[in-house]
């Protein structure tokens, strides 16, 4: 069983790892109409880890992670978070969406965005204290943006946006975080103040799931892959799963091995 | 009494117990249809609560056909409210699982289930005209709204009714924003998407019903609608924008009624919705802070200061200046003289604007992920983004910048 080969090469035994790994995924079959766009994928996301799903425009990273999370149906297979139903495990689990999936002239402030990733916590019928506020400001205070508390959202630049987002994500507190494509088109400014972040939910114990695109900085910013072309094609430990082999079987012909050389892999 | 005399007398309840509870009742309808509009709006799905008013019509005749049936002359209200949310529950459900089982985009529910309802309706009605038994006449002032002859205990209800879904809204104010904003979030955090959908449109759906009276089925869509664009206006957060088109929605409600009551041949409908539109003028070229005379004035504005700007910086590197806007600005500032050479003015403010340039250079270089570079717009003076002692420290870098430069040189 390819799962089991996983195990070993990254040193554990199966069912200690996966049996409260923040996440587990087995069979996971999504598909939108009659397409597949993931195909029964296996995944095993140990605690503490920092891993980049990585593949192709299409491949259905972000469809993964969706279908991870119950966010669209699952036409098969099992998910477990920390061992449990992701409906009983909610409050560990922290989601940072794309940032083009939300209209951002959106009536709100950033500090009311960031203020989102609260209601879990405040309730339907409650007020809004002063002690939300703070920790709403220590959020984005985090990812550098609490000088935009008041800002109009629409105001942001698209990395601005991003921090905005994480900020939310923070706010929740979470053991899991899941992020969909937390680089793409932002500034290097941003680019660092969201690695910084990550780094530091990992140094905290966190595990962090981030679909990922650029393949130069894979091994600078994670420590482990997850390779996805609808099928999963490989997962493990950076130096002994992001191979030149594993990227070829993974991208097709649409990687020029130029573009594998210049990545210095192991 | 005269139209004016009688309009004024009823906007201050003055013109008798009957017409002050219709306008109170068409007060709250209002004032529920522009919070619960609000969401609607925010949603993107003002059409699929158009297709939620026009699914009542068969709803209508089929109660009234139903009631004539038991022996009552078919026109008690409540029984007419039951029948119509009944069948617009059904075309809303209908649009629901069209958008979702096939491959049709929401729209094209939206239209066949709207075109067949409507239609259905409307030759229900026209069945209803031919029975021999039965009060058919006034059946069809529920397309187009009508406050006449209204009964107290109607009013009555519709406030009520108002008043509960406008307390609905205050209640699922969060989940509903979240589900406006961001509907994959949302779902992730235990919101659970397609009940606050159906709650959102549930809320359309009791507004339309109990609106069916004083506004009419084809035009209660505008009340839902235009108080929240409207409110959108005068505000960035959501709290307040609901807030604001209640407020709107509620007057246009109360105005429109009274309006409409102080001339019988006025239908009520058509007149609150002009009366909401008239607040939507008012907000979309008065409004402060995104109305168009605003606007307009701010880009005005802004476009001066980046030609001052631009025009302080030729002349501090002594280039030309052939822009007319630019020359004008900067002559009105007594920068230049007619013949386009710097004033001791102009040379002073060129001075500093291509000194502030080169601060901010600096700044971008030293600290480039300070949020203090990012809020900068390129025009605020640096004196108003950081303080003396942060400039002080700029000026040290530059001053150091050079002397390296020169030793090198």
């Amino acid at each position: 069983m390819s799962s089991a080969k996983l195990v070993a090469e990254s040193g554990k035994i199966l069912d200690v790892a996966s049996k409260d790994a923040p996440l587990t995924v087995r069979g996971l079959t999504v598909s939108y109409g009659n397409k597949p766009a993931v195909f029964s994928v296996d995944a095993s996301i140990p605690a503490g880890s920092m891993t980049a799903i990585i593949g192709p425009n299409g491949a259905g990273k972000s469809t993964f992670l969706k279908g991870a999370l119950g966010v669209v149906p699952r036409l098969s297979g099992e998910v477990r978070i920390f061992g449990k139903l992701f409906e009983d495990a909610r409050d560990r689990v922290a989601y940072v969406p794309q940032r083009a999936s939300v209209d951002w002239d959106f009536p709100a402030r950033v500090i009311d965005v960031v203020l989102m990733g609260l209601y879990g916590s405040v309730g339907l019928f409650r007020l809004w204290q002063a002690r939300h506020r703070e920790q709403a400001m220590e959020c984005l205070k985090r990812v550098g943006m609490s000088d935009f508390a008041e800002r109009q959202i629409g105001q942001l630049s698209g990395g601005q946006q991003q921090r905005v987002f994480l900020a939310r994500a923070l706010a929740q507190n979470a053991e899991f975080y899941l992020l969909d494509e937390p680089f793409a088109g932002v500034d290097a400014a941003t680019e660092r103040a969201i690695v910084s972040v990550l780094k530091e939910l990992k140094s905290e114990g966190r595990t962090v799931v981030c679909v990922h695109h650029d393949l130069s900085t894979v091994a600078e910013y994670f420590d482990r892959v997850l390779l996805i072309n609808v099928r999963r094609i490989a997962e493990g430990p950076v130096e002994t799963t992001f191979t030149a082999e594993n990227l070829q079987e993974t991208y097709g012909g649409r990687l020029a091995a130029t573009h594998i050389d210049e990545l210095h892999l192991a | 009494m005269g139209f004016g005399d009688y309009f004024i007398s009823a906007l201050f309840l003055q013109a008798g117990y009957n017409s002050a509870l219709v306008a109170i009742g068409a007060g709250l309808l209002g004032l529920s249809a522009g919070s619960a509009g609000a969401f609607i709006f925010l949603r993107k799905r003002a059409l699929v609560s158009d297709a939620i008013s026009h699914a009542t019509l068969p709803g209508v005749g089929l109660a009234f056909i139903i009631m004539v049936a038991f022996g009552s002359d078919g026109r008690w209200l409540p029984g007419l409210i039951l029948g119509s949310a009944i069948s617009s529950a059904i075309g809303l459900l209908m649009v629901e699982w069209i958008t979702r089982k096939t491959r049709l985009t929401e729209d094209a529910a939206i239209g066949a289930v709207l075109s067949v309802f409507f239609g259905f309706g409307i030759v229900l009605l026209t069945v209803i005209q031919t029975m021999s038994s039965g009060r058919q006449a006034g059946l069809e002032n529920f397309l187009l709204g009508s406050t006449a002859g209204m009964l107290i205990s109607e009013a009555t209800t519709i406030a009520v009714a108002g008043a509960m879904a406008a307390g609905f809204v205050f209640l699922l104010r969060r989940p509903m924003t979240l589900v406006a904003f961001d509907p994959e979030y949302a779902a992730t955090t235990g919101v659970n998407v397609r009940n606050i959908d159906l709650a959102m449109m549930g809320l359309a759906l009791i507004v339309t019903v109990i609106g069916l009276k004083i506004v009419g089925l084809i035009l209660i869509v505008a009340l839902l609608i235009i108080p929240p664009v409207a409110a959108r206006f005068w505000t960035n957060q959501v709290g307040k924008m609901i807030g604001i088109a209640a407020v709107i929605g509620g007057l246009s409600g109360y105005v429109g009624a009274v309006l409409s009551a102080a001339h019988a041949a006025l239908p009520t409908g058509p007149i609150i919705v002009l009366v909401a539109f008239g607040f939507f003028m008012i907000s979309a070229l008065f409004s402060p802070l995104r109305g168009g005379l605003a606007s307009a004035l701010r880009h005005q504005r802004f476009q001066r200061r980046v030609h001052r700007r631009q025009g302080l910086l030729s002349l501090a590197r002594r280039e030309p200046i052939y822009d007319g806007l630019t020359i004008r600005i900067l002559r009105r500032a007594g920068m230049i003289r007619a013949d386009g050479v710097a004033t001791a003015r102009g040379r002073i403010a060129a001075e500093k604007a291509a000194r502030d340039e080169a601060r901010w250079a600096m700044a971008r270089r030293m600290l480039p992920d300070d949020s203090t570079i990012e809020r900068y717009d390129g025009l605020t003076p640096i004196e108003r983004m950081m303080t003396p002692d942060q400039i002080a420290e700029i000026d040290r870098m530059i001053q150091n910048a050079q002397t390296t430069q020169g030793a090198k040189a």
